[in-house]
């Protein structure tokens, strides 16, 4: 659809909606919009990020389709994000990453698991990477240094991709830098985030995927979401053992970073299999289907980044390792490398959105104009 | 005659809230129930569909209203909105029975929020639906389903076949195709006649067709005419409506909420030729809208114009349409389409005859004209600040009086002021004998739930005895 024409149809919205409010105990989008007469786009891409999705406003809508009023606010702002997603891409040629993302994932994945799987046999020899190590020695296979040196940098590459876009989005806004930090509109946006306070569709859950209310999206996302988390908090504890301690991996089945990485794991793969299982039953009434494979690419690359690394662990003493831990290692650069351009990225603008909701609820109703 | 095509113990006529609360109540009594809703499934829920709370007496605070909400004050707001046109007995009988309501709509799906924004505060009197009256709807239909009722969409009951106050059976259509329905018992709860355009017009005359329906386009009024010719007691008279002034841009049906304009408080309303024709500031706003659809319906061409500067922006609910904007009152005429000499000197006029005073439009200010015919009694202030804006307003009507009588058990009242032997009727097709005029916020859904549950249950009764 054509962002003008995009855009319009997000206005328009919101006019019905602000004239109706019957909404607005169902989540944070409607309070904020409240605070507003008129709808410029920053405000728009604003809401479209606050907006989680559920659908429960579209199901309890008087001007949904087939009204002539055509008010679909999941369907409208889920493109509304899409725009946002693009525009605030870094470095700005790479927004067209996000038109075919699917595609676009799955080839980065590919080529950086090729690169790695490549790199692996070029520098090492078979009988080392064929060979069972006892222990599951993988710095025999491929040397720490390198593991720092590739993931370093690119992690580096994606932290400032997503600042940048962070940035941007948040100058947008309208709001000074600083403003972000403010603690306690801080605190309750991250709370609101990581309780998915906004998928509750107020008290019985969201009605996802179908009109029936459930908590099911918001139990998946947490799996998901705290999953990753555990690997991130495995890799850090490690990363405290090698350097603080100079404990070397592999690390023992009962150690620390062993048993989050493997809960972080599970939750990686029952979460994003919920959450396609979800997907794929959803009313197409809400969906927009233009982001299927953004969403799909995303959780599957999840899933896979999880598979593959606990079969590494399962594994990681027979001579299956040195390929495994290539094909892990492999995936997990794909994932990394299309963090800024891929679903990753609702999580930076929904952060954002939530914690300047937050701030904007700690002041004083403004004197809404026209103007 | 030929056996029903099909029978039911009870058949419900309608699907909005008091069809509902009817069938759940009716099936959980053991009773086989049909629903027949006119509507398609997205249109579902009459009027019900467009509403937002419903008005509960209570004596302590619960905790979705606050403070309390007894009896007698409930009593008296219904006395003074319809100036004595209610049936006392029935009054209070619904109002007594409304405090039972929210934990009952809680058990079958329904959700409170608590109240946030919106201008008129009935936190205390009025508990809201968690997403309005859809989502209720939505929660009450699921419930049915899940209970075992049976429902039928796009399905208009068009005859009804009664003797001597008996019910026997329905005919109802789906597309084309017309059938006969058998039922131990009828409720009937398929609302009032304000889609009936035709009908309007026999009662309001060629004014009718420049009314907007705020409401759903399927209340035709079939069943209501249906039973006034079977013999039911008459309650009201056609010409009695609940009607509002609404942006004159909204469509012809189910605008709803969003189409209301909530500031002619804050300025002055004109009609097509540029001149006012009643006082804007008479009481506060949400005492006053409901006579405004009635002032507008009797202007020429049944059309009105609000008209503010940029000083009230900011202290009304936004109205769905834009306004139409002007940088000065003479070109503001242009763009909506009146004499500017005409609005401009009623413009000087008005500006001429405010008086000083201390504006506050949470008050019934000191801000008024003087020697102004009609006069602005509240919140009179000069309009000179450009830019200027305007809204058309026409007369939405949000539902009709007409109905058929009932008694406390529901059972519809025949002429003769004996009850029917198994029709019971519920919501707005009987809401007329207790609201015979006039509005009270949230008391159609009381109406509607309170006769919807006394319905089911006593039509699951009499269908078994």
């Amino acid at each position: 659809m054509p962002a003008r024409e995009l855009f319009d149809q997000a206005e328009f919205n919101m006019q019905v909606c602000n004239a109706c409010r019957y909404c607005e105990g169902f989540c944070a989008v409607f309070p904020a919009m409240e605070r507003r007469l008129t709808f410029a786009q920053a405000d728009l891409r604003y809401l479209a990020n606050l907006c989680h999705g559920c659908g429960a406003c579209y199901y309890a809508c008087q001007y949904a389709p087939p009204h002539e009023f055509h008010v679909n606010v999941p369907r409208n702002f889920a493109q509304v994000r899409a725009e946002t997603y693009a525009r605030y891409a870094w470095p700005g040629f790479l927004a067209c990453l996000f038109a075919r993302n699917g595609t676009v994932v799955s080839l980065a994945t590919a080529a950086a698991l090729a690169l790695f799987l490549l790199a692996t046999f070029w520098f090492q020899a078979p009988a080392v990477i064929f060979a069972a190590h006892p222990g599951g020695d993988f710095y025999k296979v491929i040397p720490h240094g390198v593991m720092v040196w590739t993931f370093g940098v690119v992690a580096l590459y994606v932290l400032l991709a997503l600042a940048v876009g962070f940035v941007r989005f948040w100058r947008e806004t309208g709001e000074p830098l600083h403003q972000f930090v403010e603690p306690a509109s801080l605190g309750r946006g991250l709370l609101d985030a990581l309780h998915l306070k906004n998928l509750k569709g107020g008290g019985d859950g969201c009605p996802y995927p179908d009109e029936r209310p459930s908590h099911a999206r918001r139990i998946y996302h947490h799996l998901t979401f705290y999953g990753f988390m555990f690997c991130f908090a495995a890799t850090c504890v490690g990363t405290i053992y090698h350097y603080a301690f100079g404990w070397k991996a592999p690390y023992a089945l009962t150690s620390l970073p062993v048993v989050l990485g493997t809960i972080g794991g599970i939750g990686l793969i029952v979460g994003p299999l919920g959450l396609l299982r979800l997907k794929s039953k959803r009313d197409p009434d809400t969906d927009e289907p233009s982001q299927t494979g953004m969403d799909a690419g995303f959780l599957w690359l999840l899933l896979l980044t999880s598979a593959t690394g606990l079969a590494l662990l399962g594994l990681r003493e027979t001579a299956a390792m040195g390929t495994l831990l290539a094909v892990h290692l492999g995936v997990v650069l794909g994932l990394f490398l299309t963090l800024p351009y891929g679903k990753f990225v609702h999580a930076v603008y929904r952060v954002a959105a939530l914690v300047r909701a937050a701030l904007e609820r700690s002041r004083p109703m403004p004197n809404v104009t026209f103007e | 005659m030929n056996a029903p095509a099909r029978t039911c113990d009870v058949l419900v006529i309608g699907g909005g809230n008091a069809a509902l609360c009817a069938a759940i109540t009716a099936r959980k009594l053991g009773a086989s129930v049909l629903v027949v809703e006119s509507a398609p499934k997205a249109f579902r829920g009459g009027n019900s569909r467009h509403t937002r709370n419903f008005r509960s007496m209570h004596e302590r605070p619960t905790d979705v209203l606050t403070e309390a909400y007894p009896e007698e004050e409930y009593w008296e707001d219904l006395l003074k909105v319809t100036g004595g046109a209610t049936d006392e007995r029935l009054a209070r009988h619904t109002i007594r029975r409304s405090a039972s309501c929210a934990p009952w709509m809680v058990e079958h799906g329904v959700r409170f929020q608590p109240s946030l924004g919106g201008t008129l505060h009935l936190s205390r009197t009025n508990a809201f639906f968690l997403g309005g009256g859809k989502a209720l709807v939505n929660a009450y239909y699921r419930t049915a389903e899940r209970l075992g009722v049976e429902i039928a969409y796009d399905t208009e009951a068009r005859e009804l076949d009664m003797r001597d106050g008996r019910f026997r059976s329905a005919t109802v259509a789906n597309g084309g195709a017309e059938r006969e329905i058998g039922a131990k018992t009828l409720v009937a709860a398929a609302g009032g006649f304000e889609s009936n355009l035709a009908w309007l017009r026999e009662a309001w005359g060629p004014a009718a067709d420049n009314f907007l329906i705020r409401g759903t386009p399927y209340n035709m009024g079939r069943v209501l005419r249906a039973l006034l010719d079977r013999g039911a007691k008459q309650i009201g008279d056609p010409t009695q409506c609940h009607a509002v002034a609404i942006d004159a841009r909204a469509p012809k049906f189910d605008g709803g909420i969003c189409t209301r304009v909530d500031c002619v408080s804050l300025g002055i309303v004109v009609n097509r030729h540029a001149r006012r024709f009643y006082d804007e500031g008479e009481d506060f706003w949400p005492k006053r809208y409901a006579i405004w659809g009635r002032l507008v319906a009797g202007q020429p061409d049944q059309i009105g114009y609000s008209i503010i500067d940029s000083k009230a922006i900011g202290n009304f609910m936004p109205p769905v349409f834009p306004p139409v904007k002007a940088g000065s009152i003479g070109e503001l005429a242009r763009a909506l389409a009146l004499d500017p000499a005409a609005l401009e000197d009623t413009v000087r006029r008005f500006n001429g005859a405010v008086r000083p005073g201390t504006f506050d439009h949470a008050a019934l200010d000191d801000c008024a004209t003087e020697g102004l015919v009609p006069p602005k009694t509240h919140w009179a202030r000069t309009i000179d600040t450009p830019p200027y804006f305007g809204y058309p307003l026409r007369p939405g009507i949000t539902f009709t009086y007409l109905g058929v009588a009932v008694n406390e058990r529901a059972q519809m009242l025949m002429a003769d002021g004996k009850p029917s032997a198994n029709v019971f009727a519920a919501g707005e097709i009987m809401a007329g004998s207790i609201l015979g005029k006039g509005y009270l916020a949230g008391f159609g859904m009381t109406i509607g739930t309170v006769f919807g549950r006394i319905a089911g249950e006593e039509a699951a009764r009499n269908a078994r005895a």
